[in-house]
This record gives structure tokens, C-alpha cells and sequence, in this order.
């Protein structure tokens, strides 16, 4: 009994150690690149941090500073709009493609390679391509604006549309992404719902609503978190298709390409990093606020 | 009756679906012209749709201005060994939190499910300093070390591994194999699917980023495609021609791997999305 008892311990023991040995690596790595990281990211914030010297401990000053910097509320107020209007925009069309592609139609295969190309290529490629697609004299855009009878904009140089040109190549460029994502949850609908459904005598628009829609809102949550969050850091189409020296630079820069301005181009890394861990608390509140209204729209299986 | 009805219905759904791929393919098609074309024939107003003589020229010069082989090599080589690593560190850590018990386990769990939440500029700053403190900037492996301890990829092969039922490595244990062998030999080869998601997620990242390599990389033969071309952009954009052939380029080899495998792909995103 008592040799029993020590054997399995033995090996309860022999279990732990492995276990800790092979997460080590892991945590190795996850100790240097992220929660050092993360407390010296911290610790920044709080910093006057220079190109040479130790950072020198300044209290609040990052922070308030950032409250009375008509910039930082720039970059906050742009990105929210990309956020908002960004995530409304890819849910919807994302779920009205992902709709029709889900139907059994002829020719289903190329639809779907065309639709999803977006979604494997480079955003490096995306901005250069729409900066030209939006250029105002040559690009094909204003070309077809003029064609059916409306003025060209000036899209990228203009503090209205500037913001309005971003969303636009944002929501292009992530639609196809979350059209897989949305399909796949399509695909695992049962089909005895649709089956019960048109029993009853349901139409095409109220499958659309009544079955697919509700079946699909743990997907179209989950896709809504991601979406947001990854909007919520939008950096490469900004620093991509605008100019830095021009105004429309300031009219549609975000969090991120301000903090990336203030740490690497301006050098002032202690503020760049208070503006980081505002974007942090931002997304946090959001997401949590997100997960507590989950509870009113999302509807789970079982 | 009903047969016109059918027809009626599908024509929609075909005409919506056409639009929405012509939305999505069409700035690619816009892409290849302009890149066949003569800067003359760019700039004309009205503007000419399609070149009087195919212009392959401009491939040439972009080719001659640009180290696009040097660039696909860095490319290659970082995915490549980011999957290798993230195999042996991601997955052997993901399959001791699906089937060992050890101290500590959920609370570095939940840490882990935290640091999910945090976005990355965050770490930016701190993780120069440590390449320029480690003398690792402008290098290969600067873009690689820090992807390779990717949290999300534990979750998702937990997920995987703790899919295969454990009846399979109990009765290993009775057998007498060690938890290495369980791992390596019997689970490993099991969770494939995941393995192969882990691997596209990798190559899209690396295929994509363009923060981290600006940030740490200075010179053209130290990038990766994304970043190369965006340092293209920024030192040539009057002749779009050529800017566009370098897109071409750039974007083409993905496609067609895409076209090719386009259900493995898709299955791999699908995979990786609905598993977090």
C-alpha cells in the first residue's frame, strides 16, 4: 500500500517536472519578449526615456501630457471613427458575401479565389496599388467618377475624404478575411434547421434572418472582437498611402502611426510609450464592454 | 413555373457574386495593366485602358532596381524558421498544457490568455532596445526570435491536442513510453491539421508585417518582401508603371500558391479563426 502510494506519487512528480521542462522554452521566451516587455513598457511610460542615458523617472507627466496634446485626441477621434464605421462595414459585407458564396451555385470555386486574394496579399502591395487607384488626375477611380457625371476627389490630399479614402481601403482589404471566417461558420449550420424552416414555409430572406443570422451571431461576435482590435491599430494603410509632411497626414493619422512617429521618428520613446498603454486601456475597455453586451445579441447552441 | 423561379434566384446570387469578385479582383487587373504600360501611356487623360504594346520592359527595370531574389530568400528563410521554431517550442508547450499536471498551470495559462489581449505596440519599444542590446538589429534574426514564442498558437494546438481522446496516450503510458514519445511520436503526428493552420498563419504574418522589420531593419538586403516594397514606394512613386510591376512581383507567387492550394488555405484560416 505504502509502496503503492510512493510509486504514484513518483510519477505525479515525474509528470510536473516534465510538464515545467517542456512549457520552459516558452516561458522563457515569453518572459524576455513580452513581460519584460510589458513592465518596461511601463516603466517608459513614466520615463523621460532619451536616445542615450538611463530613463529618468518623471512621474504622470507622459500621461497628462498626453491629455493636453490636441494631437493625441486627433489620433484618438480618427481611429474611433476607423473603428466604428471599419468593423460595421466588414461584419456586413463580410456575412453578405459569405451568404452568397454559401448558396450551391455554378462556378462557386473561382468566385471564392477572387473574393479571398485580398486577404492573402501584402498590405505594402494594397497601398501602393489604391494610392494609384486613388490618385486624383490619373487614377481610374476619379476616371469613373467623371465617366458617370460626379466631380473628381481629391482623395488622399483632402482633410474631408482623406479619412473616408483609409476606411475604404481598410474595410476592401479585411472584408475577404472575415468572408472565410463567416463562410466556415455557414458551412457548420445544420442543415435540418434550414430543412424545419422551409417546411414552415420559410422564404430566402427569412432564412437569411430567421435561421442563418441567429445561428451565425457566435461567429459574427467573434469576428467582431478581432476586427475591432485589429482596427483599433491600424497602422500600414496610413503610413503607407499618405505623406507624412502633408496636412491630410494629420486628418487621418491613428494612435498607432502616432505612436510610431513619436517613438521613431521624434525619438521621444517615454511618451510613445504612454500613448501605447492608453491604446492598451482602450482596447480593453471596449473588449470588455463587448463581452458584457455579448449576453443580449449572441445566441449559443446549447 | 418553379424552374424560372430556380433560374431567377441563382442569376441573383450569380450577379451579386460577380460584382463582389470583380470588387476584389479588379484593382488587381488595374495593377497588371498599368504595369504593362508606357509612363506615357499611364499619365494619358482620358485615360487608356489597355497599352498599344505590352510593356515587359518595365519587369526588367524594376527587377535590375530592386533585390527581389535577396528579398524572397529573407522572406522564405524567416517563415521557415519561425515554423520550425514555433513547432518546437509552441507545440511541445501546447501539448503539456492539454495533457500534464504541473504547478502553476492555470495561472500561466490565464497570463497567457492576458498577454492574447495586449496589442503589440506595447512590446515595441522594449523589444528594440533588447535587439540593440543584444547587437541584433539589422539582422534575420530580429525578425524572427521574437514570432517564434507566438501565445496564440499554444492555445490553438491545445485545442488540437485536446481533441485527440486520451484513451490514445494511456494506453502509450502502460506501454511504458515516456511523455516525449507520447508527444513526438503518437499525439504530434495527430494534430497535422493544426500544425499545417500553424504554418499558414505564420507565412501570412511574415508575408504581411511591415512595423517590426521598418523598425528594426534598416537596410534593403536585411527585409522582407512587405517591407522592402514599402521602402520602394517610398523612394519611387512617379513611375507607377514600375511601382506596379514590383507589386506584381511581389504579390503574384502567393496568389498562384493560394489558387493551388486554396482549399488547405482556407480550411487553415477557417481552422485557426474558430479555434480561439
Amino acid at each position: 500500500m505504502n509502496k503503492k502510494r510512493r510509486n504514484y506519487s513518483a510519477r505525479k512528480r515525474k509528470e510536473a517536472a516534465t510538464g515545467l521542462l517542456f512549457i520552459a522554452p516558452m516561458m522563457i521566451g515569453l518572459i524576455i519578449f513580452s513581460a519584460y516587455a510589458f513592465f518596461q513598457n511601463i516603466h517608459f511610460s513614466f520615463s523621460k526615456v532619451g536616445t542615450f542615458g538611463a530613463p529618468k523617472f518623471i512621474g504622470f507627466d507622459n500621461y497628462i501630457r498626453a491629455f493636453t496634446d490636441p494631437n493625441f485626441f486627433i489620433a484618438l477621434k480618427n481611429t474611433l471613427f476607423y473603428t466604428v464605421f471599419g468593423v460595421s462595414f466588414v461584419i456586413i459585407f463580410s456575412v453578405l458575401i459569405a451568404n452568397s458564396l454559401n448558396k450551391k451555385v455554378k462556378g462557386r470555386t473561382f468566385y471564392r479565389v477572387s473574393i479571398f486574394i485580398p486577404a492573402i496579399t501584402m498590405p505594402a502591395a494594397i497601398g501602393i496599388l489604391w494610392r494609384w487607384l486613388l490618385n486624383y488626375k490619373f487614377g481610374i477611380i476619379n476616371f469613373i467618377l467623371e465617366r458617370i457625371g460626379l466631380k473628381p476627389v481629391a482623395w488622399l490630399s483632402e482633410a474631408a475624404t482623406v479619412k473616408w479614402a483609409i476606411l475604404l481601403v481598410l474595410v476592401w482589404s479585411m472584408v475577404s478575411y472575415y468572408v472565410i471566417i463567416m463562410l466556415a461558420g455557414m458551412q457548420a449550420i445544420d442543415s435540418s434547421y434550414y430543412e424545419a424552416a422551409r417546411v414552415d414555409g420559410a422564404g430566402q430572406l427569412q432564412l437569411f434572418f430567421k435561421v442563418t443570422i441567429p445561428l451565425l451571431t457566435p461567429i459574427i461576435f467573434f469576428s467582431t472582437i478581432m476586427s475591432m482590435i485589429g482596427i483599433l491599430q491600424i497602422f500600414d494603410f496610413i503610413y503607407l498611402m499618405i505623406q507624412r509632411d502633408t496636412i491630410a497626414y494629420q486628418y487621418s493619422m491613428s494612435m498607432v502611426t502616432y505612436f510610431y512617429e513619436l517613438a521613431f521618428v521624434k525619438d521621444l520613446r517615454g511618451y510613445a510609450s504612454a500613448v501605447s498603454i492608453l491604446l492598451c486601456i482602450i482596447i480593453m475597455i471596449i473588449t470588455v464592454i463587448q463581452m458584457y453586451l455579448q449576453k443580449y445579441w449572441v445566441k449559443y447552441d446549447n | 413555373m418553379k424552374i424560372k423561379k430556380f433560374i431567377k434566384g441563382t442569376m441573383l446570387v450569380h450577379i451579386m457574386l460577380i460584382i463582389f469578385s470583380f470588387i476584389m479582383v479588379g484593382p488587381f487587373i488595374w495593377m497588371f495593366l498599368t504595369s504593362i504600360k508606357t509612363y506615357e501611356e499611364t499619365i494619358r487623360i482620358p485615360l487608356q485602358i489597355l497599352p498599344k504594346a505590352i510593356q515587359w520592359i518595365n519587369y526588367g527595370i524594376v527587377y535590375d532596381k530592386f533585390p527581389f531574389l535577396t528579398l524572397y530568400f529573407n522572406t522564405f528563410f524567416i517563415t521557415l524558421i519561425t515554423i520550425v521554431g514555433q513547432l518546437l517550442v509552441v507545440s511541445i508547450a501546447a501539448y503539456a498544457f492539454s495533457r500534464l499536471i504541473f504547478p502553476g498551470k492555470n495561472v500561466i495559462f490565464l497570463m497567457m490568455l492576458g498577454l492574447m489581449m495586449v496589442p503589440g505596440q506595447i512590446f515595441i519599444i522594449p523589444r528594440f532596445q533588447l535587439m540593440v542590446q543584444f547587437n541584433l538589429t539589422n539582422t534575420l534574426t530580429a525578425l524572427i526570435l521574437p514570432n517564434i514564442f507566438n501565445v496564440f498558437g499554444v492555445f490553438m494546438m491545445r485545442q488540437f491536442f485536446s481533441s485527440i481522446p486520451k484513451e490514445l496516450d494511456e494506453a502509450a503510458v502502460i506501454d511504458g513510453c515516456g511523455y516525449f514519445i507520447i508527444y513526438w511520436k503518437i499525439l504530434l503526428p495527430l494534430t497535422k491539421p493544426g500544425l499545417v493552420s500553424l504554418g499558414i498563419m505564420v507565412m501570412l504574418n511574415t508575408w504581411k508585417e511591415l512595423m517590426w522589420p521598418i523598425i528594426v531593419n534598416r537596410t534593403m538586403d536585411k527585409m522582407t518582401l512587405s517591407a522592402g516594397l514599402a521602402m520602394l514606394i517610398g523612394e519611387h512613386t512617379t513611375y507607377y508603371e514600375q511601382v506596379m510591376a514590383g507589386a506584381v512581383i511581389s504579390v503574384l507567387p502567393m496568389i498562384i500558391i493560394f489558387a493551388i492550394f486554396q482549399k488547405q488555405f482556407v480550411a487553415g484560416i477557417a481552422r485557426a479563426g474558430l479555434k480561439g
